[in-house]
């Protein structure tokens, strides 16, 4: 449903020579336990309809397992900073739950929903990373999956900015620095706080939803129970009476049932959606990271240029040989300082379109799960009276 | 709440305001069902007032709309620390408009006068017991026929009432009276424990005088009104019982002391007195019953009893387990409703965090919609909460039904004991029949006749004499309490029956009113978000 609502406003390139609407629709089915023991996994079927040029063809079924979805996020979150990545469902840590059916499905929904925000959104759609996962042959996509390994997918640049973050760190500690250097924008300071307080409050909701799917569990479970006690009680009076214990079981029995299958409902389109907005916040945390370390990285190379200009005058008063040298050493400064703040504005730039982007999104999704989270307790509620009021006119005429 | 106020039309629904709920359950039946109800009041029931809060709103449904007639919720009684229950429970009579009220209340500390070593002394509680009652026995006070008074009464005295009670009134289902807790006098005095020693005592009493032969005990009637010390024998233990029986069995087996049971003793059950030789004859008989051959004399042969007994036996099992299923859905629901509570609050607190840090109008577009929400989880956990207090209630039914059980097993432990005394006797008379003809035998042998002989055996003929009356009074006892069996018996099916109707039927109508309130609750929230539906599939 995700789907189709967020195909419906994205903003495809239009470049597309044909008449009709550029679309690219995915989903993701089927879900097949492949492999044996400790191996095993399940393997999903990815279904692409599209008219865009740059897919070759206009239908593509292929094969994935969980793994290649994490690293499509991977390289997405690598080359799109600044962009809230869409969430991908937790890896299970409890083994025996893995191959539940309750957690496929669960787990089915969120890798179509991710994938679909992906191909809808207006920047990510353009990945071609995206689209090697819609339509590369499984092999290829096992070697692209199995080449990023970790730390050794990282360029050798990005290395040793990953060393000098360390060390840059290790000596704002040693030297009493508390914090690394920092924006001081007032109002992204603001953002900042408004993140993590709201996943605090996201958490603390997402956790009574999910108790409350576990309430409607027992509670179908105490009725049933009860119900079946109560047919056994009317089974001995043996009268009128008793058949009215007897249809008594016999609702206790129906509702138990509803009650059931409204936790499984609630798990699904209720705690899931809190999880999922849980994980969205969660992203835009990672997002934040990537914009403190590009705005580091843009204070250190500008203080390096500058070092290096100060240095080359000095040169040029000495008259120093190494003039020529240090010139190209400047001029090459300057320009990664200047890529380094480019970077760093785009980011900004992205995240405050993206944040604007992401609270209307939200409050749709939010307000869908609302609604269907009040239909289906209304129903719940509704069918629980009805059931019981079918037992009064048979208690009524069996007055004693 | 004496009188019930029966002659509401059909506008039940607006005005209430004291009325004795099972009077608006008949009445309720009256106005919208052609079958009149019986006026199920010979039990016990609760008097509670009503709210008018609910009429105002909505019902989406047809009526009857039990929704509105329900809603009146029962005022919880207050658990305070004076015990001042804010209802009475109250009996209102069959047959007449007679009524007794009883309440229990003012639990204070009393010292004991000790005479032991330990200083300080034995600090016990006391109760208030007030009555009132237009009962002839227990006199008037003022022109309307009633009477109000009080009395204060310890547990102990509690316990030699229902001793004295079992002993008049074998074969009865006499209520079982609140456990003895054996603790330490720290927790004894503690302000929990009290109020449910309070709570359990008012219960009992008030089952007492709803009991329709008990009711007008003597015993009872001495225990609610006369002042300063219980003036009922109290039951002394075990040991001293013992002892005094062990006093008396040398003289008994030596010949000293006439050794007939009377016929005043024959109608008490052997095991709680004090004759030990008795109960060694009786203990002896039982085994004989159970291993000779030969059959006893009188045997139990109503199959129509024996049938009953089986029925009673599963119906016990039966009643245990829907006793615990029931404490079980209680638990249920009362977890969902605290649950569906914190779950509002959850999004109460996000719906607030969102406004007061909204930047964006979508966060504020999101924040109305989360607080609908929050609030009808408020809503709808109240209402939970609410119906579960009720549901409480009702079932409790089981519970009482479980306990009376109880009774009924010592109803034919009685009708045993009777059973037991008469096939004693009747051995014993069988034995000493036997040794009169054979003194007889021995005796003509010799010419004139033997003195000792003779006059051992007009002993023996006293003694088969006064044997004989005790053995017809024993047979009249048992043929007494297998009639109270039987009719209480009957009682029992009878009130059952209205009883279990009676709860099921609360606990159907009080599900279906709340089950509509939150229906309602959540109603209005999916159609305040139905903009949000288009989009969906």
């Amino acid at each position: 449903m995700l789907a189709k609502r967020s195909l419906s406003g994205s903003g495809l390139s239009p470049r597309s020579p044909s008449s009709s609407q550029p679309f690219l629709s995915v989903s993701v089915t089927d879900p097949v336990k492949l492999g044996n023991g400790v191996q095993a996994y399940i393997s999903y079927r990815v279904i692409t309809k599209t008219n865009l040029p740059e897919y070759r063809g206009q239908e593509k079924i292929v094969i994935r397992r969980y793994s290649d979805f994490v690293w499509l996020r991977d390289r997405l979150a690598e080359k799109f900073k600044g962009i809230f990545i869409p969430p991908l469902p937790e890896k299970s840590a409890v083994e025996k739950f893995r191959f539940s059916a309750e957690f496929i499905e669960l787990r089915r929904q969120a890798l179509d929903t991710y994938v679909n925000r992906v191909a809808s959104h207006p920047q990510l759609q353009q990945s071609e990373d995206l689209r090697s996962f819609l339509q590369d042959d499984e092999e290829t996509m096992e070697r692209a999956r199995s080449q990023d390994g970790g730390i050794f997918k990282k360029k050798p640049a990005d290395l040793m900015q990953i060393f000098k973050d360390v060390q840059s760190k290790v000596s704002d500690v040693v030297l009493g620095k508390e914090k690394p250097l920092e924006e001081a924008d007032p109002e992204y300071e603001k953002m900042k706080r408004y993140v993590f307080e709201l996943e605090d409050h996201l958490a603390e909701a997402q956790k009574q939803a999910f108790r409350l799917v576990k309430r409607h569990r027992e509670l179908g479970q105490a009725l049933s129970d009860f119900g079946k006690a109560v047919k056994l009680l009317g089974d001995s009076e043996g009268n009128q009476l008793g058949k009215a214990f007897s249809d008594f079981g016999s609702q206790s029995e129906m509702l138990s049932f509803k009650l059931q299958k409204e936790a499984q409902d609630l798990l699904m389109n209720f705690e899931e959606p809190l999880k999922d907005y849980v994980r969205a916040v969660q992203s835009i945390k990672a997002t934040m990271t990537d914009r403190a370390n590009a705005f580091r990285q843009q204070c250190e190379l500008a203080e390096t240029a500058k070092l290096r200009e100060i240095n080359l005058e000095k040169l040029i008063v000495m008259r120093s040989d190494k003039v020529p040298e240090v010139e190209i050493e400047c001029k090459e400064l300057k320009a990664e300082s200047e890529e380094a703040t480019r970077r760093f504005e785009v980011i900004v730039r992205l995240m405050n379109e993206e944040l604007v982007r992401f609270q209307e999104q939200k409050t749709i999704d939010m307000g869908v799960t609302f609604h269907d989270f009040a239909k289906g307790q209304a129903q719940l509620a509704n069918d629980i009276a009805n059931a019981w009021r079918s037992l009064l006119p048979k208690l009524e005429a069996c007055s004693p | 709440m004496e009188n019930l106020v029966i002659d509401e039309g059909p506008n039940t629904q607006t005005f209430i305001s004291h009325s004795d709920y099972r009077s608006v359950m008949s009445s309720l039946a009256e106005t919208h069902h052609p079958l009149a109800g019986d006026d199920p009041l010979s039990s016990n029931s609760s008097s509670k007032s009503f709210r008018n809060s609910s009429f105002t709103e909505d019902s989406f449904l047809e009526p009857p709309a039990y929704a509105d007639v329900v809603f009146s919720p029962f005022t919880e009684k207050p658990i305070s620390g004076n015990g001042n229950s804010s209802q009475p429970t109250q009996h209102l009579s069959n047959s007449s408009s007679e009524f007794i009220t009883i309440i229990v209340s003012n639990p204070q500390k009393e010292q004991e006068i000790s005479n032991s070593l330990v200083p300080g002394g034995n600090t016990y509680v006391t109760y208030l017991i007030t009555t009132r009652t237009n009962m002839a026995d227990y006199g008037s006070s003022d022109f309307s026929g009633s009477a109000e008074f009080s009395v204060r009464r310890r547990f102990r005295d509690v316990v030699t009432l229902a001793d004295r009670l079992a002993d008049s009134y074998r074969g009865f289902l006499i209520p079982p009276r609140p456990d003895k807790n054996v603790v330490e006098s720290q927790v004894m005095q503690k302000q929990e424990f009290v109020e449910q020693r309070r709570l359990a005592l008012e219960k009992y009493l008030t089952k007492l005088a709803s009991h329709p032969v008990i009711k007008k005990s003597e015993e009872l009637r001495v225990f609610l009104q006369v002042q300063g010390k219980l003036p009922l024998p109290s039951t002394t233990d075990m040991a001293s019982r013992m002892l005094d029986g062990a006093v008396k069995l040398p003289k008994q087996l030596f010949g000293e002391s006439v050794s007939a049971i009377t016929a005043q003793e024959a109608v008490q059950p052997a095991k709680g007195g004090r004759d030990l030789l008795r109960i060694f004859k009786e203990l002896k008989q039982s085994v004989a019953n159970d291993w000779g051959g030969s059959k006893p004399p009188v045997v139990e042969e109503d199959k129509e009893f024996m049938e009953k007994k089986e029925k009673l036996r599963d119906l016990e099992q039966q009643l245990s387990a829907a006793s615990q299923q029931a404490e079980g859905l209680v638990k249920a629901q009362q977890d969902i409703g605290e649950t569906m509570g914190e779950l509002g609050l959850a999004f109460i607190k996000l719906a607030k965090f969102e406004t007061e840090e909204a930047v964006y109008n979508s966060q504020r577009t999101r924040a109305a919609d989360a607080k609908r929400v929050a609030t009808a989880a408020v809503k709808a956990s109240r209402f939970y909460r609410e119906a579960n207090a009720q549901t409480v209630k009702h079932l409790d039914t089981l519970h009482e039904y479980l306990g009376l059980m109880q009774a009924v097993h010592t109803a034919f432990a009685d009708r045993s004991n009777a059973l037991l005394t008469v096939q004693t006797l009747l051995s014993e008379l069988s034995s000493l029949r036997s040794r009169v003809e054979k003194l007889e035998a021995a005796s003509s042998k010799i010419f004139g006749g033997d003195k000792t002989r003779n006059k051992k055996m007009e002993e023996l003929k006293e003694t088969i004499r006064v044997t004989e009356e005790a053995k017809d009074c024993a047979i009249k006892e048992y043929e007494r309490i297998k009639e109270n069996n039987r009719n209480e018996l009957e009682r029992l099916d009878r009130e059952r029956q209205n009883d279990f109707h009676n709860m099921l039927k609360g606990f159907v109508i009080n599900q279906v009113g709340y089950a509509e309130k939150i229906a309602n609750v959540w109603t209005k929230v999916a159609e305040e978000t139905s903009e949000y539906a288009k989009d969906s599939i």
